[in-house]
């Protein structure tokens, strides 16, 4: 049995799916030789640190760890001073500097741990530096759950596809924006409707513009080119369009012949826009889910579709991504 | 110029290679042959699909010939426009001159706008259009999306693409 001991900073949504999940696969991993022991839980208020692994049941109600916390470190202290093999990266994500989680992922980096997250900010702000800085310490950066949520795309592209060229990725890469649009064919109704509807659901934030500028679409594609094109771009070079002009008419319009319309992004043309996606198509799909076409020279068109987002959702990508660094390793171990 | 004819061949061997002849005469460029063996004529002749690349003023001269081997020419057109491209355009799409948006597809002579649909919902309300653009080829296409990118950023019109079905 391998001991693997975990440090998760953030715990908001996803951070409590981390744990919620964590727990509920615990008998799973137990199977696979993985002893996954989350030591440490760490966000804004503090600190919950348990040598023989945090209890699930007593940190899960809480909405913050104020009430639980018993020691005062936050951020990169906490992860310096806790001995741990992988940091789970879950604070909330800014396009712009990358922070908190930036320095987060670099601490944890520097000392010599893996690094899982969900955390598009950092990895948009400086991709190439964080990769040269896990090479460097002889670890390793997941972060399948930074784009499409749950539905596979990076460990498609870098496992199952690979030997093939990628030529290209288009998707619908943001739930929120797909939510709206769908909304707003099957009922006629106008933006702001559709909008505040999905903000009553939970699905849309209170300030939307984030999801409905498109600025979360193109963090994902400037991640996907810089992780799986190598191609060091920033965001200022993605062209940004997002759906606050698509009135219910064009909606209707495009319908009527045969078209949905859909917040695309497209690597590695770097552009975020609405498009015509004819409605037969099998990226043309409703509601919050998130889809994928990846172009290869081997194996033509494959399309993946699944949920963008979620709490749960993405604590399953994350966990994913924990066990494919452990079982990689192993394999590596043999040979 | 690239025109398509649809002949009628008769079912004995040899036919196909006589319809061949009159356009390596004149010197046309032959772009594809579709043979519909599975659609005979209840004369029991065989349609045939020509797509050449050839000099306008050699049609006759082919014509003429095809018809004195016996073959018999059903039609001969001009394939001008063979690719389409739907657009949808949001924003003050009437006022901001339709007319001329149209026409700076239309004047290109490679591209032109064969379908329009307007929702209007109010005076100060923005409006959508679904236009059709016919093209001579795939180049052109693009040349006339991007004459389309550059209008509606110049009249602040929302310019929404169909997807790409392949990797550029």
């Amino acid at each position: 049995m391998r001991d693997i001991k975990v440090s998760l900073v953030g715990y908001g949504i996803v951070g409590h799916g981390v744990v919620d999940v964590f727990n509920r696969k615990k008998k799973l991993l137990r199977d696979m030789d993985l002893n996954l022991k989350l030591i440490s839980v760490t966000d804004h208020t503090g600190t919950v640190v348990a040598e023989d692994g945090v209890d699930a049941e007593k940190i899960l109600g809480e909405r913050t760890l104020a009430n639980v916390a018993n020691t005062s470190m936050l951020g990169k202290e906490a992860i310096e001073a806790i001995d741990s093999d992988l940091v789970v990266e879950v604070t909330p994500t800014n396009i712009v500097h990358g922070q908190p989680g930036l320095g987060h992922m670099e601490a944890a980096l520097s000392s010599g741990k893996h690094v899982v997250t969900s955390n598009k900010g950092p990895l948009v702000v400086s991709y190439s530096r964080l990769k040269k800085l896990a090479e460097d310490n002889g670890v390793m950066m997941k972060f399948e759950a930074t784009v499409g949520g749950t539905m596979p795309l990076i460990s498609l592209v870098e496992r199952t596809l690979v030997g093939n060229t990628i030529l290209g990725i288009r998707g619908i890469f943001n739930g929120t924006c797909n939510y709206i649009l769908t909304r707003m064919t099957e009922e006629g109704i106008p933006y702001t409707h559709a909008l505040s509807e999905a903000q009553d659901l939970g699905i849309a934030e209170a300030d939307p513009s984030y999801d409905v500028e498109g600025v979360d679409t193109a963090g994902k594609v400037v991640i996907l080119a810089n992780s799986l094109f190598n191609m060091n771009i920033k965001y200022s070079d993605v062209d940004v369009t997002g759906i606050t002009g698509v009135t219910p008419e064009a909606l209707a319009l495009a319908k009527k012949r045969g078209y949905a319309i859909k917040l695309i992004g497209d690597v590695p043309a770097l552009t975020v826009r609405p498009t015509l996606v004819p409605l037969g198509s099998p990226i043309a799909v409703s509601g919050t889910l998130n889809s994928a076409a990846i172009y290869t020279d081997l194996s033509g068109t494959i399309t993946v579709t699944g949920l963008g987002a979620g709490s749960i959702e993405t604590a399953s990508a994350i966990l994913t991504d924990i066990v494919s660094i452990y079982r990689t390793k192993r394999i590596d171990a043999i040979f | 110029m690239r025109l398509s004819m649809d002949l009628e061949l008769q079912d004995i061997p040899g036919q196909l290679l006589l319809a061949l002849q009159p356009f390596r005469d004149n010197k046309a460029n032959i772009i594809s042959v579709v043979h519909h063996r599975d659609r005979k004529t209840p004369r029991g002749m065989i349609p045939v699909r020509f797509v050449v690349e050839m000099d306008r003023s050699k049609i006759e001269t082919v014509n003429a010939k095809l018809k004195e081997s016996g073959i018999s020419v059903v039609r001969a057109g001009e394939d001008r426009l063979l690719e389409a491209v739907s657009v949808v355009l949001v924003g003050h799409v009437l006022h901001s001159d339709l007319g001329d948006t149209v026409n700076r597809i239309d004047s290109t002579g490679f591209a032109e706008v064969m379908d329009v649909s307007l929702t209007m919902t109010g005076v100060d309300e923005p409006s959508s259009a679904y236009l059709k653009i016919r093209a001579t080829g795939k180049a052109e296409i693009q040349k006339a999306l991007a004459i389309l990118r550059e209008v509606g950023a110049e009249k602040k019109l929302l310019v929404i693409e169909p997807i790409e079905a392949e990797a550029v």
